[in-house]
């Protein structure tokens, strides 16, 4: 049998990096979520604020460890599977991912074991430093690889020499290329939206079960507020970012519209199936001149399609045409939830809606879905190139790899993933059926002499979530 | 005034600083790995409860620095990521799964109570592969890549000789000691009893492993031979075995006394000596046996724009590592779960 290396490189990339994005798009947020909840109980000194905390730390502990064991594996996949493309555009992504790991990484562990850790070591301040530490960390670290991806999607700053090796002109350039602001802003966002959504979903949860109360009312509270800013923002940077890639990635939006044809006036096809051989797309449900509207803002502005470029440079349109939609559907669904929650709290209501709660579970992973969708529209509307329009990915494979080296890791891959992940969302779901302890806080810890010793140990054998035998 | 010629001085800084960050993983996340090497071997899970605590907080930030060796090396020697990686596919396939499962471990086992087993296997037996895992590809750098025009071009399974077995049995005792070392510093009663009495025997076995590692190195490359083993090269060098030797001596008298951290750091002292025996059989060679750091390295603007930042920002995550070692000083009790 042969197997093809580079296929099946790019099935074990998709893989390891769709499972390592819903972590950091998870943890994002949930940082800057606990530092809220940390300077809330240190500047009132309400317990609620630091339970909360304490219960949302456990969570973002076995989420934060598994984005950190999946990211390391990406970090070397580069050079294990992608070799050329590592030599070839390691003087630019190379000095990126450098400093994203001394500017972020080592920000994040260090104070990671602080701030899980140290309760009962160091003085509150110290503690919601720590934990702000992290949250700034997880946002470097999202800063530097979006700027990475950005530079691979609508590279610049460099100039390529004959050996097809890239060198950098201008540092500016190669940070802030064109498509980074607006990759940056979506992202974020995105990772907020997400963590706001499943604490929504969980506080929604513990209500449905008249279950810790009064910290499920302020999570309820919390997450919508920043859902109702939040969703329609994300609909207008999505906008914004769907103009710069036309402008920069045209190809790619052809791919996410599902346009054959270069024309004036194009209409917005709602449900259709691309085909690539018959070079059309069938059965389309479409409305007039709106896909012209919202990406030319003009009812007969000139929109892009895949004739334009030969059939061997084009993105595998069917793919990227339904991630797009269920991206974008996601977020007219979260808008939608945004404008409920207004007019509930509007009503006084809302905390007492069984039909809304329910709606609000039932959307716990609308985040995830959205973000990973987005992640495969933007991606795979960039094939078949690595570096857009520069480096085909096919060329950028390692040389000496065997189909079946590639198969082999592959498979451990899954299976290890198949292992990790749901043991860590059984341990997570665990977490959450717990609730926060509302028991009382112990007094913070001294910061000099020696470390204080608790009588009765917050550790382990009460700490288990499974069923005694 | 003269101009300083960076693209010569440029790849020596940098070979500096990647050494600095191979040395400090090796250190760090040595110990740790050692740890749950020696781990299903403690008495009871109570020990493995301290010894699991005596890291908990750390051991991200150590494995952190493997993450700037690659990332490091992929931007100031993309050449050598691009060689040297796909060389050692499959040993390094070993090693990230094997750190799956042993970081995750960390946090699920204290989650867990019937499959806490499970985890504690998931710690041992992802460190030990781990380890093993690294071992095998040191020894194949030492022994050096097939390489043609930049790109590796030997077969799939170059590295599996019985060279880097041999090295990779010697990381995990290496490794192993280091772990047990860093016990005696930071626990107290039966288990630091144990270690204590561990101690020697894992010297012994590391110290044989190096002995024939270090006798096994000049034969695979007559460079390295020669740089050893001739006049006057011989009498510079030969402080280095002298040295180590009377480290390993001094390690052998403490380890078994009342000293809390002087075995750690004779440990530590014995890892930075073969470090610097490795060095000098090597230099100036990043992808052995025969690209040197200048045919490796980025050009000045990417190694110059990095330098810039590291310049500041590596002395930054010392202090602050140094801060987060402050926290949670002193010995680890038994029940004294710093669990969150």
């Amino acid at each position: 049998m042969e197997l093809d290396p580079i296929f099946l490189s790019r099935v074990q990339f998709a893989f390891t990096i769709s499972f390592h994005v819903l972590f950091p798009a998870f943890t994002v947020g949930l940082a800057a979520w606990i530092v809220v909840l940390e300077g809330l109980w240190w500047g009132t000194g309400r317990d609620v604020y630091g339970q909360l905390s304490r219960f949302w730390t456990k969570i973002f502990a076995v989420s934060f460890g598994m984005g950190v064991v999946s990211g390391i594996v990406m970090s070397f996949q580069f050079g294990t599977n992608w070799s050329v493309m590592s030599q070839q555009t390691g003087n630019v992504v190379g000095p990126l991912i450098a400093y994203e790991v001394v500017t972020a990484f080592f920000l994040e562990a260090t104070f990671l074991g602080v701030m899980l850790f140290g309760q009962n070591r160091v003085p509150r301040g110290l503690h919601f430093f720590s934990s702000l530490m992290v949250a700034i960390g997880t946002l470097i670290s999202t800063f530097w690889i979006l700027s990475a991806n950005s530079w691979l999607q609508t590279p610049g700053g460099f100039e390529r020499g004959p050996d097809g090796v890239f060198a950098v002109v201008d540092w500016w350039q190669v940070i802030f290329t064109p498509s980074f602001p607006y990759r940056l802003a979506h992202m974020v966002t995105g990772a907020f939206l997400t963590t706001a959504f499943v604490v929504a979903a969980v506080s929604a949860w513990h209500l449905l079960k008249r279950r810790t109360v009064p910290h499920a009312q302020i999570g309820l509270s919390m997450s919508l507020g920043l859902i109702c800013v939040l969703a329609p923002l994300q609909i207008f940077i999505g906008d914004l970012h769907g103009l710069n890639t036309l402008e920069h990635q045209p190809t790619k939006v052809a791919a996410m519209e599902g346009h054959w044809e270069r024309q004036r006036g194009a209409s917005l096809i709602l449900f259709g199936l691309p085909d690539m051989e018959a070079e059309t797309t069938h059965y389309e449900i479409a409305i007039p001149k709106l896909s012209a509207l919202i990406l030319t803002h003009s009812l007969d502005g000139e929109t892009p399609g895949l004739l334009d470029v030969a059939p061997e440079d084009r993105p595998y349109a069917p793919v990227v045409f339904w991630t797009f939609r269920i991206m974008v559907g996601l977020g007219l669904v979260m808008l939608a939830i945004a404008v409920w929650s207004l007019y509930l709290r509007a009503r006084g209501r809302l905390f007492d809606s069984p039909v809304f709660l329910r709606t609000l579970v039932a959307c716990l992973p609308i985040g995830f879905i959205a973000i990973l969708a987005g992640w495969f529209t933007t991606e795979i509307g960039r094939q078949p190139y690595m570096v857009y329009g520069l480096l085909r990915t096919a060329d950028a494979a390692t040389p000496s790899l065997s189909g079946w080296s590639v198969l082999v890791s592959l498979l451990a891959f899954i299976v290890a993933y198949g292992v990790i992940f749901p043991s860590g969302v059984y341990y997570m779901v665990r977490l959450v059926q717990g609730g926060p302890d509302t028991g009382e806080i112990r007094p913070p810890g001294l910061a000099e002499g020696r470390p204080q010793h608790q009588k009765r140990p917050l550790s382990v054998p009460e700490e288990s979530l499974e069923p005694a035998e | 005034m003269s101009t300083i010629d960076w693209a010569a001085h440029l790849p020596v800084i940098w070979a500096g600083i990647a050494v600095v960050a191979v040395v400090m993983y090796v250190l760090l996340d040595g110990f740790d790995l050692g740890i749950g090497i020696l781990f299903p071997y403690a008495g009871n899970d109570d020990d493995r409860d301290v010894m699991m605590n005596t890291v908990a907080p750390i051991w991200d930030g150590n494995e952190t620095w493997l993450v700037l060796g690659g990332g490091g090396m992929l931007a100031a020697f993309p050449v050598a990521y691009a060689t040297i990686l796909p060389g050692t596919y499959l040993p390094l396939l070993v090693m990230l799964i094997a750190l799956i499962f042993r970081g995750v471990a960390f946090e699920f086992r204290f989650k867990a109570r019937t499959s806490r087993h499970v985890w504690d296997r998931s710690f041992h037996y992802g460190s030990l592969f781990a380890t093993f895992a690294q071992g095998l590809v040191l020894g194949s750098f030492i022994q050096g890549f097939e390489v043609e025009n930049r790109t590796f071009v030997g077969g799939p399974f170059d590295w599996l000789t019985p060279f880097t077995v041999l090295c990779g049995v010697a990381l995990v005792a290496g490794y192993a000691l280091l772990g047990c070392t860093w016990l005696i510093w930071r626990t107290e009663g039966h288990l630091r009893e144990w270690c204590a009495q561990l101690c020697r025997p894992l010297l012994l076995a590391v110290m044989i492993f190096v002995g024939i590692v270090s006798l096994w190195t000049p034969f695979l490359d007559n460079d390295i031979a020669m740089r050893w083993f001739t006049m006057p090269n011989l009498l510079y060098l030969s402080p280095v075995p002298v040295v180590t030797f009377l480290v390993a001596l001094g390690l052998w008298r403490t380890g078994t006394r009342r000293h809390d951290v002087v075995p750690f750091l004779l440990a530590m002292s014995l890892f930075l000596l073969s470090f610097l025996g490795l060095g000098i059989s090597l230099w100036p060679n990043v992808v052995p046996p025969d690209i040197s750091i200048w045919e490796a390295a980025a050009p000045p603007a990417s190694q110059g724009f990095m330098l810039a930042g590291m310049v500041f920002l590596v002395p930054l995550v010392i202090c602050y590592t140094v801060f987060c070692y402050y926290v949670f000083r002193g010995k680890v009790r038994p029940g004294e779960g710093y669990h969150h």
